[in-house]
């Protein structure tokens, strides 16, 4: 039986090893939950609630989320374990949800997730696991916490459809050696398979949506509704900067985009930037979407020794969360940033999506794209600035 | 870390029934008649829901004519507001949310009065809210603050508003069994009690409603409650709320008791932190009621680590999801939230001991110590 060998490796004994499980409600903090319980750990479940849950029966002033904090009490119930409901809406508005929409007004494809785990799980929750005198906090994560010769290090799940540690890059390693991520090492099925054994109710609950407050998808709705007027009507424009068309507001588009240009031409079209300030979409020819250069923000390491500006190395660069990785060259700048020299070149990866850095399965950092360019070639967006910059060091 | 089980120090969210009270419910239970019938299961019935309305009738100085069973305090504050036909309200700042809630939804015109830094009315606040709306106004202001125990000059505010021409009704479930309670003496048009406050059971209230005054049902049906409250009578929960009534006297009478815990539970929290903020500490309070602040740790943080030390305490109002929101109450008071947030309620009863003080003492300080070596540790890491 697997429970035999779920061990947190902490020194403590179990029954005397508190350990605060990050609860959504979903089957896989709810299994987390239940293991860790069942393998004899004080587990202490805390259910952030993030967002007002929608639809008509939400009125202002009521105080609860929808069936997703039901159901995580209900598994707490079930479990027997002590349960606790936080109200997170306001830091997780300034934290993630503000930045979600600025973001996408600034012509970038932003990922919410990354800042809700930096920001909010492994901040604000972790810091209150600490004053509630726990031991570790564990979460519902795919991915590995695996002991290394100088330390945790944080490795890719063992199920590489579910895994997660793109979504984790900015997990420091102080937080890392706090966490624990007991599903890292499980698929999915055998997670779905341990909530039916134990009796869970949402053994058979449908997995998340991408991002948790954005319903079916619908962003464009979420982002108009937090900035009125964001959506203003622009050019789609070629590379040469002639007009082809309009559009609906830029947020509407992210780069790599083929569908819903509503342009006839001989070859296929996809957005190859988004230009906030002129609120105009950049269209072209597939080839011209290949980039071998990629730009980053400071980088958050959490691979041992902090890279050094002239020192690079070699890596795999995963450059959105559906991306398998690429053999790269990882050439740090000063001040912290970084040029991502790709082996071979790839489709143009949004700005505000992340780079993130691998040695094999092991997570060595990563940073926020702010552009991508050709060798020799024009730079995109953020990246023409960011260029200067580099040059200028 | 408890010795002997948890420590249960929450009495103002609801009190821990009584014994005797379970005895006369779950005999109640057993009565097979519904109280209208005619015969004589029915008038068994009748004649032990009449007795229990004497009894509470009795605990709260009005008459049993005047006394209507509702299934608790909230519905009583609805029926209050929503039933007595004014346009106007006008309420206290720290007013529970059964009333604040209800009369931002029912009022044409909402009047929120402020209280000064001791939580008690701004009575010129009142004078002008009266002088201006008076005649097609209900004044709402609870006797008792369910966070920090402030009473309020309910009979003073009554005064005023009769002469403006004004209703008054007062929110009063914290009140009985913790101080005395005279609805005629108080000379509010109508009031809200609830049975689970005084060691009763939960669900059930009454609205007491002076009499010869208008009041529309909020539930309408087949005129039970002189046709205040539709609805076959919950005869169980109306004779356990008949029990707790005669046994709150001896809560009364040990009130004197209770302060001097709460008194010593205050005073030694201060001896050794003296930073600890105490609210309404310089106005009249519930003898059975302390807010008070652990300097820089959330109050959420407070009732999460006391309750995984075994001691149930909580703060702000409890909302049904058990998340813990701003308090209201101690903005109102002026608190910043730096300090307000910190704030939590500890509310005492009848079954507090002085040992279950001791060992709340106890967890109190070994979190409080917890939390500031982590923040020493977490200062001189960053040091260094």
């Amino acid at each position: 039986m697997l429970t035999e060998t779920l061990d947190l490796g902490l020194a403590k004994p179990r029954r005397e090893t508190r350990v605060v499980v990050a609860m959504s409600g979903g089957v896989d903090s709810s299994v987390t939950a239940a293991l860790l319980a069942e393998a004899g750990y004080e587990v202490v479940g805390i259910t952030l609630q993030l967002y007002a849950a929608g639809g008509p029966r939400t009125r202002p002033g009521a105080c609860c989320a929808g069936e997703d904090i039901y159901d995580a009490r209900r598994v707490a119930d079930r479990l027997g374990i002590r349960h606790y409901v936080l109200d997170y809406e306001t830091r997780f508005k300034e934290a993630v949800i503000d930045d979600f929409a600025d973001s996408y007004l600034r012509g970038e494809t932003p990922i919410p997730c990354v800042r809700c785990n930096e920001r909010v799980k492994f901040r604000d929750l972790l810091a209150l696991a600490r004053d509630l005198g726990a031991d570790a906090l564990a979460t519902g994560h795919y991915v590995r916490r695996v002991a290394g010769p100088e330390g945790p290090e944080l490795h890719r799940a063992v199920d590489e459809a579910r895994d997660q540690s793109y979504f984790l890059f900015a997990t420091t390693p102080e937080q890392l050696e706090f966490l624990r991520f007991p599903l890292g090492d499980m698929p999915k099925e055998e997670v779905r398979a341990q909530a039916d054994r134990l009796g869970l109710a949402v053994a058979d609950k449908p997995d998340s949506q991408d991002i948790c407050f954005v319903p079916s998808g619908r962003y464009a709705g979420v982002i108009e509704r937090l900035r009125p007027g964001a959506a203003e009507p622009g050019d789609i424009v070629d590379e040469g900067g002639q007009v082809l068309g309009r559009h609906e507001g830029i947020i509407h588009y992210t780069v790599g985009q083929r569908r819903g240009l509503g342009i006839a031409a001989p070859e296929p079209l996809y957005v190859l930037a988004v230009d906030a300030a002129r609120r105009a979409v950049v269209v072209g020819p597939q080839a011209a979407l290949l980039r071998d250069r990629v730009f980053t923000g400071p980088l958050a390491w959490i691979g041992g020794d902090a890279p050094q500006p002239g020192e690079a190395r070699a890596v795999v660069a995963r450059l959105r969360s559906s991306h398998p990785g690429a053999p790269a060259r990882l050439v740090p700048a000063e001040n912290g940033i970084a040029e991502v020299v790709l082996d071979e070149s790839e489709p143009a990866t949004a700005p505000g999506q992340a780079c993130v850095l691998y040695d094999g399965d092991r997570v060595l950092g990563g940073g926020w794209i702010t552009g991508t360019g050709r060798s020799g070639a024009l730079v995109e967006n953020g990246g023409q600035a960011l260029a200067a910059e580099m040059a200028a060091a | 870390m408890s010795d002997s089980g948890p420590i249960y120090l929450d009495y103002n969210a609801t009190a821990p029934i009584k014994p005797q009270v379970v005895e006369a419910v779950a005999e109640a239970m057993t009565l097979a008649g519904n109280p209208s019938s005619v015969h004589g299961f029915g008038r068994d019935v009748r004649k032990r829901i009449e007795d229990a309305r004497e009894q509470i009738a009795a605990l709260v100085d009005c008459t049993p004519a005047e006394l209507v069973f509702t299934a608790g305090g909230t519905e009583a504050n609805n029926t209050a507001l929503r039933g007595a036909g004014r346009r106007a309200l006008i309420v206290s700042a720290i007013e529970h949310p059964a009333i604040l809630r209800t009369a931002e939804a029912v009022a044409d015109k909402l009047i929120v009065l402020p209280v000064n830094g001791d939580g008690v009315l701004d009575m010129a606040a009142l004078d002008a809210a009266l002088a201006a709306h008076g005649p097609e106004a209900l004044v709402s202001v609870m006797l008792a603050n369910n966070e920090t125990g402030v009473i309020q000059p309910v009979a003073e505010i009554a005064s005023r508003a009769k002469v403006a021409g004004a209703l008054v009704h007062c929110d009063a479930v914290q009140a009985p069994g913790r101080i005395p309670v005279s609805f005629a003496a108080l000379g509010v048009d109508m009031m809200s009690i609830a049975a689970h406050k005084f060691a009763g059971p939960k669900g059930i209230g009454a609205l007491i409603v002076r009499s010869g005054l208008d009041v529309s049902p909020l539930i309408t049906g087949g005129g039970q409650e002189r046709g205040l409250r539709g609805g076959t009578e919950n005869a169980a929960g109306i004779v356990g709320f008949g029990a707790a009534a005669a046994l709150a006297r001896d809560d009364l009478a040990r009130a004197g008791e209770i302060a001097a815990l709460r008194d010593r539970l205050e005073a030694r929290l201060r001896e050794t932190e003296p930073d600890v903020v105490i609210f309404s500490e310089g106005a009249a309070r519930l003898p059975n009621t302390s807010c008070l602040t652990m300097p820089g740790v959330q109050s959420e943080t407070q009732v999460m680590g006391l309750d995984l030390a075994g001691v149930a305490v909580s703060a702000g109002s409890a909302c049904s999801s058990g998340k813990v929101e701003p308090s209201h109450v101690l903005r109102a008071l002026g608190a910043p939230d730096g300090i307000g947030g910190c704030a939590i309620r500890v509310s005492l009863g009848w079954a507090t001991t002085e040992d279950e003080v001791e060992r709340f003492l106890g967890a109190w300080r070994a979190l409080y110590a917890g939390l500031t070596n982590r923040w020493k540790a977490g200062v001189s890491a960053a040091a260094g």
